[in-house]
């Protein structure tokens, strides 16, 4: 199993790398190489031009802003992993994280390239529905900003355009009392989950929940939030009983997708299963922070 | 941003490209085609068949090397990547004469491998490991070695491997520390 060829580019500017994205038919972007080299070790994805940005080191950041923590598209999994600013500004990211593949997968593949890779298993792109993170999409002719909702359009498919890098993606700030939670059932600790939540849940001042979001993964061809769950937790009480009602309304509304890893109706439980227990995880995780 | 960058660079299909790297301390520059990976570097140009090549694509873990100090999948890395930094391989575990080196020699004690197919890319996993975190639990020892398959042992003597190594290594602090705290931990 070899690679195919390709020509190889080496920008030393963002400036470069973004003249040869807009130059070349079929350029894609190198970052970590975790999910394209695969591919291409496979000949599922031949592309005629890679574009390797590993030199870019000032793609490589994190930073926190007034509103949000922002990551750049060469920050790498593991940098993040281990960021105080992610685990106390982005904790769902934080939480996420550990998730990813392998430690050794994590010191590679970078943020933005599970993003802009947008697989429908993968626990980033969850994240940033659940967040309301905004993508920053760069391109010779300017940038522009792209909202979660808008951004992941179907399987492998995002908002960006060919000639587009995604520069960078901003979470905005975590709230106080606020709880994250990551939980997946998968078959192997490190493997693409077989269904997966990224769960966030916020108290009121009264104590009772001020808001919820429940995004699930691995179910269909993109992430999907359940609003009607997240509703139905409003103005409750946090526990028991309200986690498992949401779950019920997840099992009956997720319509998730079977494959010969696992039957839609499988998957529908055990997103219903996740969702009570990850909001559990959640709430629990408030007294961590407050 | 540094303060020399690297200069732009363009390599045609079948074209090849210099590379620099300092595998286990010693210094290579070589030549090879943009679109080989570290693994075919270190196996086909450099002789260095210690690290295995299973799947090519990611998930077995056989080909796990430390570059830069940190693990990683030499068969999901072009060659042209790793470029000036300094590389581990499983023959770096060796002490200097050639010789089992102390993580080697807890496995070869506990009978940690069958085939030992896997083995480079569990040592290679287990040496980072214990650099960040001397004393793992069981736990975190499987979490970090749950990227490494192996199809032989089980597991389990992989995972007492790690502890003999871990109980040697302390032992070894001990010793060098003077004996007051094992009257303490008595
Ligand atoms: C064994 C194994 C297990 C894994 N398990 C998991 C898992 O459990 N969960 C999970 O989420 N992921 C998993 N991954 C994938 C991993 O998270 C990848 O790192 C990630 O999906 C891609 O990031 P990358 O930087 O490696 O991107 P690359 O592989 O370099 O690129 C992926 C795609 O995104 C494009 N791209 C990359 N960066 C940009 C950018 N800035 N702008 C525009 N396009 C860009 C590339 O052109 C390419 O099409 C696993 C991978 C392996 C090999
Ligand atoms: S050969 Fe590299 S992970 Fe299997
Ligand atoms: S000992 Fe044979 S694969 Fe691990």
């Amino acid at each position: 199993m070899k690679m195919p060829t390709f020509t190889y580019h080496r920008p030393a500017t963002v400036a470069e790398a973004l003249a040869v994205l807009a130059s070349e038919d079929d350029a894609k972007i190198l970052a970590g190489g975790q999910s394209l080299i695969p591919l291409m070790a496979m000949r599922i994805g031949q592309p005629e031009h890679l574009v390797d940005i590993g030199r870019l080191d000032e793609l490589d950041y994190i930073e926190r802003r007034d509103d949000h923590i922002a990551v750049g598209a060469l920050t790498r999994h593991a940098a993040a992993e281990d960021s105080a600013l992610v685990q106390t500004g982005a904790p769902l990211l934080a939480a996420a994280l550990g998730h990813v593949g392998h430690r050794a997968i994590r010191t590679r593949g970078t943020v933005c390239g599970s993003l802009a890779h947008a697989d429908p298993a993968a626990e980033l792109p969850a994240v940033a529905l659940a967040t309301g993170a905004t993508f920053i999409a760069r391109s010779t002719a300017g940038e522009r900003e792209i909202p979660a909702a808008d951004f992941f359009q179907g399987y492998l498919d995002t908002a960006l355009e060919p000639n587009e890098m995604l520069a960078e993606v901003r979470f905005p700030l975590w709230p106080d009392r606020a709880g994250a939670a990551v939980v997946e059932l998968s078959r192997r600790h490190g493997d693409y989950a077989l269904v997966g939540l990224a769960a966030a849940i916020d108290l009121d001042d009264a104590g009772t929940i001020g808001g919820a979001a429940l995004a699930f993964f691995g179910v269909g061809s993109l992430a999907v939030r359940i609003a009607e769950a997240e509703e139905s937790l409003l103005d409750k009480t946090p526990g028991a009983e309200a986690f498992a009602a949401a779950g019920r309304i997840v099992t009956e509304t997720i319509d998730a997708v079977g494959d010969n890893h696992g039957s839609a109706a499988y998957r529908n439980h055990i997103a219903g299963v996740l969702t009570t227990r990850g909001l559990a995880e959640a709430f629990d995780s408030i007294g961590d922070r407050v | 941003m540094t303060d020399t960058p690297t200069p732009a660079l363009r390599v045609d299909p079948g074209g090849r490209i210099g590379v620099s790297m300092t595998v286990n301390g010693t210094a290579i520059s070589t030549d090879v085609e943009v679109r080989r990976t570290l693994a075919d570097v270190l196996r086909d140009d450099l002789d260095l068949t210690g690290t295995h090549v299973g799947c090519e694509h990611g998930v077995c873990g056989a080909c796990t090397v430390a570059v830069d100090g940190q693990p990683v999948r030499a068969c999901l890395l072009l060659a042209v990547q790793v470029d000036g930094t300094e590389i581990t391989t499983i023959e770096g575990l060796a002490n200097p004469d050639g010789s089992l080196g102390p993580l080697q020699q807890a496995f070869h004690d506990a009978h940690g491998f069958q085939c030992a197919f896997c083995a480079p890319g569990v040592l290679i996993t287990t040496a980072s490991l214990l650099e960040t975190n001397p004393t793992p639990t069981r736990d975190e020892i499987k979490a970090e070695l749950s990227g490494n398959l192996c199809r032989c042992t089980g597991y389990h003597s992989i995972i007492e491997s790690v502890e003999t190594a871990v109980r040697l290594t302390a032992a070894g602090a001990k010793s060098t520390d003077g004996g007051d705290e094992e009257a303490s931990n008595a």
